[in-house]
């Protein structure tokens, strides 16, 4: 692979209407389907599914720390490139928790009845960690 | 003479209002033209790195997936129809419309049997004034598409897709007619095959010094591909209903400016006509007067 003249990776966290996060970050930790994943600089090209999960971006140079649920969508990294692409994102500031408990609760009560429930299920908690996480 | 005078006034008052309204539209169009051309580009990096990721899959796996393949003899094939809601837009949505019977007829000519799926009021209004069968209308977000809206029409699209050949419902291709976004000047309707896709290997050739990465996949690459294919379908159909949403706007903008113009012209031409009926009044009246002056001379010269 070609030398890489960045200090850091560079993100771009994208949602199917707008970018959410785009800018250089030192460590990024997601969830895949397989389990969790940590990305650093340096790291090997991969591309792989996300779940429904909370993904969290260790902006370089500083301590701020950047967290979002995503809703599936996958992770491709190359070159110290990373995307992060999903039809939806959130950032945790604009969680509002009572709403993501309420659909939480919602999508408990349909898990028997229909199969996008567990989904549903998922991201409501995925959305509710991230809030938790940054309050 | 004094009644039509009256007429004439009434007609350049309503045409007047009429063109406060026309004017207001285009003004409305115009403003959210802006919104929607950044809804554009705002959907454009996802659509990026979607396509770079899917080529990036199809160029390192042997892409064999059910949305690539291509039925060995197609017989039946989805059009989905994008056009407005509401009119005023001047030829915007017939000239889809247009565009949609000329593909009809070319696909009829392949002997392939037609799925009509409609987005937008007007789409669905022609389609039932004319008594033909549609399979799902959607409406009520032309102007404003949500990717929400696209991934159901994507889900319904796909789902019809993958049915095995000689179900119920089941398509062998996807076409879609929607009106490009040239410029605020030009918008023209294009169809295009969605379903089977063809993975073009990067929109544009990567440099050599930029050549893809050796990938790997998690958990492998064909559900990767899985998990790729149906949103890289949904968010082709999201940059469609964009493209159209600006095109509706950008021909409405047009339509109510050039109404705006005629009712000007209109006024015009009306008040010349009124100002002639109102001079033909006056020289009557004179007339008569002069008239009856004479009259009343003459009578008296007479009694002398």
């Amino acid at each position: 692979m070609a030398e890489s003249t960045v200090e850091h990776l560079h993100v771009e966290l994208v949602a199917a209407d707008r970018t959410v996060w785009s800018g250089e970050a030192a460590m990024i930790i997601a969830r895949t389907l397989e389990g969790d994943i940590g990305v650093l600089r340096g790291h090997a090209p991969t591309l792989s599914l996300l779940s429904a999960s909370v993904v969290e971006i260790q902006v370089a140079n500083s301590n701020q720390l950047v967290v979002v649920a995503v809703d599936g969508g996958f992770l491709s990294v190359a070159n110290d490139r990373v995307s992060i692409l999903a039809e939806r994102v959130e950032l945790a500031e604009d969680i509002e928790v009572s709403q993501a408990r309420i659909d939480l609760e919602e999508a408990k009560r349909l898990l028997d009845s229909s199969n996008e429930a567990e989904q549903r299920v998922r991201h409501a908690e995925a959305r509710i960690r991230a809030a938790e996480k940054v309050s | 003479m004094a009644v039509s005078l009256r007429e004439y006034r009434a007609r350049i008052k309503s045409t007047e209002s009429m063109k406060k309204i026309t004017r207001a539209m285009e003004l409305i169009a115009a403003s959210r033209i802006i919104k929607a051309q950044h809804r554009a580009q705002a959907a454009a990096p996802y659509a990026r790195e979607l396509t770079r990721a899917v080529s990036a899959v199809a160029t390192y796996s042997n892409v064999d997936h059910p949305l690539t393949r291509e039925e060995e003899n197609p017989k039946r094939a989805a059009v989905l129809v994008i056009t407005s809601d509401r009119g005023l837009a001047g030829a915007y949505s017939s000239s889809v419309l247009k565009e949609v019977e000329r593909l009809a007829e070319r696909l009829r000519g392949e002997g392939k049997e037609l799925d009509f799926y409609l987005a937008g009021r007007k789409a669905e209004a022609y389609f039932k004034f004319r008594g033909r069968p549609f399979v799902q209308a959607w409406t009520g977000f032309s102007d404003q598409p949500t990717y929400d809206k696209a991934a159901e029409i994507g889900a319904a699209l796909i789902a019809a897709f993958l049915k095995e050949q000689g179900e119920e419902g089941d398509v062998d291709e996807v076409h879609v007619v929607y009106t490009r976004f040239r410029s605020m000047l030009t918008q023209e309707p294009t169809a295009i095959r969605l379903l089977p896709l063809e993975v073009v290997e990067g929109e544009e050739a990567p440099s050599s010094d930029e050549l893809l990465p050796l990938y790997e996949f998690e958990p492998s690459a064909a559900q990767v591909l899985d998990g790729l294919l149906p949103q890289y379908v949904q968010s082709r159909i999201f940059y469609a209903l964009l493209q159209a949403a600006a095109s509706e706007l950008a021909a409405r903008q047009k339509a109510m400016k050039a109404a705006t113009d005629n009712a000007e012209e209109l006024i015009k031409k009306l008040t010349r006509i009124a100002n002639q009926a109102r001079q033909a009044g006056i020289t009557q009246e004179i007339s008569e007067i002069v008239g009856g002056v004479n009259a009343l001379a003459d009578a008296q010269a007479a009694n002398d």
